[in-house]
């Protein structure tokens, strides 16, 4: 049989391409990242299966900070579990109370006063911005940049400043009460936030002269990690990671009725690239639009009550509910069976990180090593909220 | 509610409390179900048809009972069909009532919330103590739908969504290692959470806590004396 020449320099090439490959074969080595690693934000491990450079396959090992908060909330009563849901994504730890409580009020045929909706809301975003300018400047510090983290560093303390101021805790505030809030505003406390929103639309627009136009960060962020809107949806992916990959869904507009978004206007931001570039930049955008919202609910901040009638022993009749909410980090549900007693038969707490985080065996496969530590810090996750 | 749910011992006398306890109706008229949960369940009947066993609503959302035959393909339904695309938990309920703590005859752990001793299910209702119900909506219509199925209390097993889902991997590992149900078909089935030696599966009801076996909770009878204070407290006057 005779061959066509072409044909065959062509089978002459990969015999070359092949003896090669097999010249410089390497042994696959497995790097194990974490569980104390400066780039994981926490003790998250990644076993790494390399080839070269190049990732074969991650599994991350989760679960050094499980501490069962489903198992105890069987154990307290509704007021004692807002306790212990504070710590579960304790960057917003306020966010993390309102689906538990609104489900409870649901179940309760309980309805906080507008006031209380209001400052719940305006909290709530708070923790969002508190969150979302840690991240602008810590994701710039894990692709090599070291002033925004600083500088992420500073903006958050002035926001963590008027959560302490009104609750009391930098952290954990446990400031929701089945019906309404602990106590009111402080004096003073709406001029002192609308100085520091005004800080914050400042300073992210620093991030981006700084950041977003920098030409290193395009370099290692541009086309890394890109998540499809189909893989993400299907993988629980939720909350900005899902936005930045062009799916136009947002629990605070299209969701069931919670808090008073509805009576404000904003815009949900999308981006369609779907990679680390595009989250920080839905994110940096969504900082923005939650000072919009902020200043707006302090213009129109209606006066009234801040706690509903309830009874002083909280019962919860037997009911079953779903309230999901739009936290900093994602989709943050809960699921209470109540069954009638001071506490619920069932809690399934639905966490954003978790869901986030494993989408990273089938993302991590076939990036460079540099590459792991960019998708780490884009996705954002918090390791009390993976491990719960 | 009835009078057999015992008030739990760490209650506060409601003395002086001008607010009643508002007790709901005994038997509240059941609310017609939403437009929108209508329409989907008529859609997951046109598809499922046998399989689908109760269905029911909870504040506008819908929740529906399927065989266990049933449930891998009512993942597929709803993805297909329903454009469910977003998955948002996979877990079980254990619906058997908490065992006293130390036994029967013991006063056991007053401090914990005193649930029912009688077993009761949930919407859309239980064949038996165990269920896997799961989370899905979708992000372009903004609906979704709770999923229920029943497991088998002796060879708890039921099929696997990670084919059709692959987000329920790690929800499914969870569910395994919390409640000891398996999942047929799931490509790598070992623990999430918990070290691979542990034994026992932490969310059924019988697995004790352990914390509050060894130790009331503090919140309740805290003797411990504060320290360089001489004075012991000795027992606590009923």
């Amino acid at each position: 049989m005779t061959l066509d020449f072409r044909a065959e320099a062509l089978i002459q090439k990969h015999l070359a391409d092949a003896r090669i490959n097999i010249e410089l074969e390497t042994e696959g080595m497995v790097l194990n990242l974490g569980p104390q690693h400066p780039a994981t934000h926490g003790t998250l491990r990644v076993v790494v299966k390399l080839d070269g450079e190049r990732v074969v396959s991650a599994d991350p090992v989760i679960g050094y900070m499980h501490r069962g908060y489903e198992k105890l909330t069987e154990f307290r009563t509704y007021p004692q579990i807002t306790t212990l849901i504070n710590r579960i994504d304790w960057l917003s730890s306020f966010a993390n109370e309102v689906p538990f409580i609104h489900g409870a009020e649901l179940l309760m045929g309980v309805e906080a006063p507008p006031r209380a909706e209001y400052i719940r809301t305006i909290l709530t975003e708070l923790s969002r911005i508190a969150t979302f300018v840690l991240f602008l400047g810590e994701m710039a510090l894990q692709v090599g940049a070291i002033t925004p983290a600083f500088y992420g560093f500073r903006d958050r303390e002035h926001v963590l400043n008027l959560i302490e101021a009104a609750t009391g805790g930098r952290f954990h505030p446990n400031f929701n009460r089945i019906g309404g809030l602990k106590v009111d505003l402080p004096q003073g406390w709406i001029d002192e936030t609308r100085r520091v929103m005004k800080k914050i639309f400042d300073s992210v627009d620093d991030f981006e002269g700084l950041v977003v136009g920098n030409e290193i960060f395009a370099v290692r962020t541009r086309g890394v990690g890109v998540i499809p809107a189909g893989v993400g949806a299907a993988y629980g992916v939720s909350g900005s990671n899902l936005r930045a990959s062009g799916v136009d869904w947002d629990l605070r507009r299209d969701g069931p009725e919670y808090l008073v978004y509805k009576d404000l206007d904003w815009r949900v931001w999308t981006h369609s690239d779907g990679d680390s570039f595009a989250r920080y930049w839905v994110r940096m955008q969504e900082t923005r639009e939650s000072c919009r919202m902020v200043l707006q609910m302090l213009d129109g901040l209606p006066a009234g009550p801040i706690m509903a009638k309830v009874p002083r022993i909280i019962k919860v009749p037997e009911g079953e509910v779903w309230v999901n909410t739009e936290n900093p980090l994602g989709e943050m549900g809960y699921y209470l069976i109540s069954k009638g007693a001071t506490g619920p038969f069932r809690t399934k707490i639905r966490s954003a990180s978790f869901s986030n985080v494993s989408i990273l065996p089938w993302l991590l496969k076939g990036v460079y090593v540099p590459d792991i530590i960019t998708i780490l810090a884009s996705l954002y996750f918090i390791l009390g909220d993976i491990d719960r | 509610m009835t009078d057999a749910v015992e008030p739990a011992a760490n209650e506060l006398p409601a003395e002086g409390d001008d607010i009643p306890i508002v007790e709901p109706d005994p038997e509240p008229e059941p609310e017609p179900m939403p437009e929108a949960a209508a329409k989907l369940l008529a859609q997951l009947e046109k598809e499922l048809k046998d399989g689908i066993i109760e269905s029911g609503h909870t504040f506008g959302d819908l929740v529906v009972r399927v065989t266990p035959e049933a449930w891998r393909k009512a993942a597929e339904v709803a993805r297909d069909k329903l454009e469910c695309d977003y998955l948002s938990f996979v877990s079980g309920i254990d619906w058997m009532p908490a065992p006293k703590v130390g036994g029967d005859d013991a006063e056991g752990d007053t401090s914990a919330p005193a649930q029912p001793t009688e077993t009761t299910y949930g919407v859309a209702g239980s064949d038996g103590r165990f269920q896997v119900f799961a989370r899905v909506s979708s992000t372009s219509r903004h609906h979704g739908v709770t999923l229920k199925v029943d497991v088998d209390e002796a060879a708890p097993s039921i099929a696997s969504w990670v084919s059709v889902y692959p987000g329920a991997d790690w929800h499914e590992r969870e569910c395994w290692e919390m409640f000891g149900i398996s999942f047929d078909g799931h490509p790598g089935m070992r623990h999430l959470y918990l070290p691979a030696e542990f034994e026992g599966h932490p969310l059924r009801k019988d697995f004790p806590l352990l914390s509050r076996e060894i130790k009331p909770w503090p919140g309740l009878v805290d003797v411990e004396p504060m320290p360089g204070e001489e004075v012991v407290q000795e027992v606590i006057p009923e």
